[in-house]
Formats: structure tokens, C-alpha cells, sequence
């Protein structure tokens, strides 16, 4: 592990139990954000240019602002009185614990973890798109109808109802 | 002579860092390897620190000037000649006023928005070349690193808003951001179609696609029918996306005063101002590198004139665009900006693309001005000419005070 990595990775972590803790919503809205542009630094270093920069692109500009005006629309953004804990935390956390130990040592112990890793090859952004186009050109394709449809659902939705 | 003369600024750094190096060599201090690295970066980026916050200082007296000129009055005529130190005037009045901070914000966002504001608009100029070997980091995909950068910068206004706890803040601050997002769509897909075309989202290599000349014109895609409407698509777009007159909804001072930043006063007041001037030589700076052929002279004979000037050149006649429309139109409504955006825009960017890949695969010669000319102006007869067509309210006359 490289001391650039350990930020990029105490940022992320830091960020993403910040948004779960924070008693204000909008506050934890934000820190979402903070974690979303920590990935993207980490694509970055990993010199996954095109990931990272469309990370912030969609993420940070377009998904962190979905999520602060569903918060605003729904509720007013003051931080709730009580505590915003369930009781039963602890049993979660036990949950939580085993779960990740269950999927860490899976991961450790798998086929892909004892592979030799590649050689650092130069991925072009011409490459994906080209990738994209040929060999993937079908879920790309999927993805557009799914949107193209999750888009006209929304207009539908928005539109004004026809009074009978 | 104009060899040397359009390379003057990437010489001068160059002597700099070996003048640098060598004053380490004679201290004989042995540079960790970070270090020449970093010298270089600072040496790219410091005079985009300097030239572009003065272009600021100026363009704000221009701006005043002008506006005074289209509305018949004078503007600021008292500080210097002609009024043109006024930006000294604000500057200096921007620092020494109180900085104060509503009792019940949110503190510590009431900070950092305006200065992840600025920070965002200086960091895209970083893939922005502004002449022959001028750019401070070449990125592959610098297109989209302009574009990731600039959404960053709607969640700072957003934090603006929502931090002061004031509601017209909130208020302009939702208006800012649905505009932005809304904007957002056509800015990136009237770019898209110059990516279509060129194969990269190198903005050096964008530059590059348009230096050649064929004939009268010069290759620039502004002249070619999908790069013409692209063109004005994107300053349209771009002209939202800073909130600019006449889509300056989200500070409409007489509906919500000063929108997302009413509650800022003093230099963080004059952050905001900064970080607005910046993004708009930023965008502009982009729609002269993806249409206007970038550094590009217009014709070959004027090639003795150094690259940095063209592009300083055009970037003044784009900021001339932006003060003349900001004299010229009115304010719209909430209503007409959001059909603006989501029924004409945004299917206009979609057949500009198709448009695009037919000049592409036409092949040269008439038949691709004609094919890609007919989508274009047809789809704008269908979609813009029912939109805009005026209502019949009369004759326009004049009355002037006596």
C-alpha cells in the first residue's frame, strides 16, 4: 500500500461514516459527495482516467444533487431531536462485522486474489469507446432503453393530469 | 522572429527551470526527484493565477462601460481615466467591508462554498491550450475533466444557498441548480458532436483537427453547418449555465435580490463575482477550442501573428458576446427557461449529432453541406421557428425623454 493510496482510502472511509453518523441530512448528503470524489481519486491513481473524471461527472454533479433535492422535497433539513440510532445498533454492527468478514476472507482466499497482476497497459479513452461500440454494444444499448424509458416514466409522472 | 515571438512564453519557462536548476547545481544541493516536477507545474500555472483574475479586473469595467453605453448612460467614469480603475476601487471596498455571517448558518459551509467556487473555476484551465504549446497538463480525456470539474461546482452553489438560511437563498439556490442541470445536457452534447467528428477528447488535438485551411475558410467547425449550430447551442447553453442575463433567474434581483448569495457580503462577495467572470472565459475559452479553431489563425497569412494572440483575441470577442447579450435581452421565466431547455435545446443537440455523423460519413464534397445543412435548418424550422415566432403586439415605437 502506497502513502497516496492511505489518503484516498482514510477520505473515503472517513466521508462515508461521516454520512452515516451526521445528524443533519443534508450534511451527510454532502459527505456522500466527499466519498463519491474519493473514488474518483482513486480510479485516478489507478489511472483509470475515463472512470474516474465520468465518476465526477455523474456522481459528485448529478447524483449528489438528486440525492440533496429528494432530501429538501421531502423533509425540511433540520437535525431530528433524538438520536437518529435504532436500538438495536449493536446486533447490526455484529451483522455488519460478519458479513464483511465472510466477504473479505472469501476474497482473500479466491482464484482472482493469487492472480499475477496484468501489465500496466495504456487504456485510451478512443479504446473504450471503441470497446463500447463493438463488444459491449448491446448492454450499452439496453442501458439507453432502460434510461430512455425511466425518462419518459418521469415525464409522466411530472405531467399535469387531465381532468375529466 | 515569429517562430520565436509565438513561443516566447513556453522559452521564457524553460529558461526559468534551467536557470533554476542550474542556481541548485551551484548551491550544489542535489533536487529530490519531485521537485523539478512540481517547479515546472507551479512555472505552467502561476500565469494562469495572474492573467486570467486581471482579465477579471478588467472585464468588469468593460462590462459596466458597455452596459452603460447600450442603457445611454456613462458607467463608472470617476476612478482614473475614463473610469477605468474602478476595479481597484471595488477591490479594495470588497476587502475592507465587514464579512458577516448570518447567526443561524451553517458555518463551516458558509466558508467553503465560495472557495470551492473559485477552486473549480481555476482548475479547469489546466486542459484549456491557450496558444502553440500552451497548456499546463495535455490530458487524453481533457473534455470531460473540463466537464467533471464544472459539475462540481453546482453542489457549491447548492452549499451556498442551503448554508445561509435565508429562503431566498434556498430558493435561488434550487432555481441555480435545476438550470444547471437542466443546461448542462446540450453544453456536453452540442461538444459531443465535435468529438464525433475529431475521434478525441484531447483539446490539443481538437485544435490540431481544425489548423488546416481548405479554401476561403479556414477548417474551423463553427463552418460547417452541425459546428455552426453547435456553436450557438453551446454559448447559449453556456451563457445558463453562468447564470448570466437573460437567464439570470437564480439572482433575479428583483424577484429574490441576490439568489444563492445574499447572505455573503465583502470578499467573499467578490468570490462569487470572481469565480462567475472565470467560468465564462473558461467556457468561452472551450467553445473557441471546439469551434473556433482554438489558437488557429483564420487564414494562413496572418500566421505571423503569435498563437497566444488569437486565442486572447477571440476570447475578447466571445466576452464582447456575453456583454452585449447580457445588454440585449430581457430576463426570462421560470417556464420559458425550462421549455427553452427541455423543447428546443436539447432535440436540437440530438439532431445536431445526426448531423454531424452525416458530414462524417458523407465524405467530402457538396453533397455532405447539403445532406447535413438540410437536417439542421429542418429541424430548426420544426422545432424553433413555432417556439420563437413572435406575437403580433404592434409596431415598436420609440419615446425619447425631453
Amino acid at each position: 500500500m502506497t502513502l497516496p493510496f492511505a489518503i484516498i482510502a482514510v477520505l473515503i472511509v472517513a466521508a462515508a461514516s461521516a454520512a452515516m453518523t451526521l445528524r443533519n441530512l443534508v450534511h451527510s448528503a454532502l459527505a456522500v459527495a466527499v466519498a463519491f470524489g474519493g473514488l474518483a481519486l482513486a480510479y485516478l491513481y489507478l489511472d483509470a482516467q475515463f472512470v474516474g473524471l465520468a465518476q465526477i461527472l455523474v456522481y459528485v454533479g448529478a447524483v449528489a444533487i438528486l440525492i440533496v433535492f429528494a432530501v429538501l422535497l421531502t423533509r425540511g433539513g433540520e437535525a431530528p431531536e433524538k438520536s437518529i440510532f435504532s436500538a438495536t445498533w449493536f446486533w447490526g454492527l455484529l451483522i455488519t462485522v460478519a458479513v464483511f468478514a465472510t466477504l473479505a476472507w472469501c476474497v482473500m482466499h479466491s482464484f482472482a486474489s493469487k492472480r499475477e497482476p496484468a501489465d500496466k497497459v495504456e487504456v485510451t479513452v478512443k479504446q473504450i469507446g471503441d470497446a463500447l461500440m463493438t463488444k459491449f454494444v448491446l448492454p450499452l444499448e439496453v442501458i439507453g432503453l432502460l434510461l430512455t424509458a425511466a425518462l419518459i416514466g418521469a415525464v409522466i409522472i411530472a405531467m399535469r393530469e387531465e381532468k375529466k | 522572429m515569429t517562430e520565436s515571438l509565438d513561443q516566447i512564453f513556453v522559452t521564457l519557462k524553460h529558461w526559468l527551470l534551467s536557470g533554476f536548476e542550474n542556481l541548485l547545481k551551484w548551491l550544489e544541493v542535489a533536487p529530490p526527484d519531485w521537485l523539478m516536477p512540481l517547479v515546472s507545474m507551479v512555472l505552467s500555472l502561476a500565469p494562469i493565477l495572474m492573467v486570467f483574475p486581471a482579465l477579471f479586473a478588467i472585464t468588469t469595467v468593460l462590462e459596466r462601460k458597455g452596459l452603460g453605453r447600450i442603457q445611454n448612460r456613462y458607467g463608472p467614469n470617476r476612478v482614473g481615466p475614463f473610469g477605468f480603475l474602478q476595479f481597484a476601487a471595488d477591490g479594495i471596498k470588497a476587502i475592507i467591508k465587514e464579512d458577516l455571517v448570518p447567526r443561524a448558518a451553517d458555518k463551516i459551509f458558509h466558508f467553503i462554498a465560495p472557495v470551492i467556487l473559485v477552486i473549480t473555476a481555476f482548475t479547469v484551465y489546466a486542459v484549456l491550450p491557450f496558444g502553440r504549446n500552451m497548456v499546463a497538463v495535455d490530458l487524453d480525456a481533457g473534455l470531460l475533466f473540463f466537464f467533471a470539474v464544472g459539475a462540481a461546482s453546482e453542489l457549491a452553489v447548492f452549499m451556498a444557498g442551503w448554508s445561509s438560511r435565508n429562503k431566498y437563498a434556498l430558493l435561488g439556490a434550487m432555481r441555480a441548480v435545476a438550470q444547471m442541470v437542466s443546461y448542462e445536457i446540450p453544453l456536453i452534447l452540442s461538444s459531443v458532436a465535435v468529438v464525433m467528428i475529431t475521434g478525441t477528447l484531447s483539446l490539443t488535438k481538437i485544435v490540431e483537427a481544425q489548423s488546416t485551411h481548405a479554401g476561403l475558410l479556414p477548417d474551423w467547425f463553427v463552418f460547417t453547418p452541425w459546428g455552426f449550430m453547435g456553436f450557438a447551442l453551446f454559448m447559449i447553453a453556456a451563457n445558463a449555465e453562468l447564470n448570466r442575463s437573460p437567464f439570470d433567474l437564480p439572482e433575479g434581483e428583483s424577484e429574490i435580490i441576490a439568489g444563492y448569495f445574499i447572505e455573503y457580503s465583502g470578499f467573499k462577495f467578490a468570490l462569487f463575482f470572481l469565480s462567475e467572470y472565470l467560468s465564462m472565459f473558461a467556457l468561452s475559452g472551450l467553445g473557441i477550442t471546439l469551434f473556433l479553431g482554438g489558437w488557429n489563425a483564420p487564414f494562413a497569412v496572418l500566421d505571423f501573428i503569435p498563437s497566444w494572440a488569437w486565442f486572447f483575441a477571440k476570447l475578447l470577442a466571445l466576452i464582447f458576446l456575453f456583454i452585449w447579450t447580457r445588454g440585449t435581452l430581457p430576463r426570462l421565466r421560470q417556464d420559458q427557461l425550462m421549455n427553452l431547455a427541455w423543447k428546443f435545446m436539447i432535440p436540437m443537440v440530438l439532431v445536431n449529432l445526426v448531423a454531424a455523423a452525416l458530414w462524417h460519413f458523407t465524405g467530402p464534397g457538396w453533397m455532405r453541406w447539403l445532406s447535413s445543412g438540410a437536417l439542421v435548418v429542418g429541424a430548426y424550422m420544426l422545432l424553433g421557428k413555432p417556439q420563437f415566432e413572435s406575437k403580433d403586439i404592434g409596431k415598436r415605437t420609440y419615446r425619447f425623454a425631453d
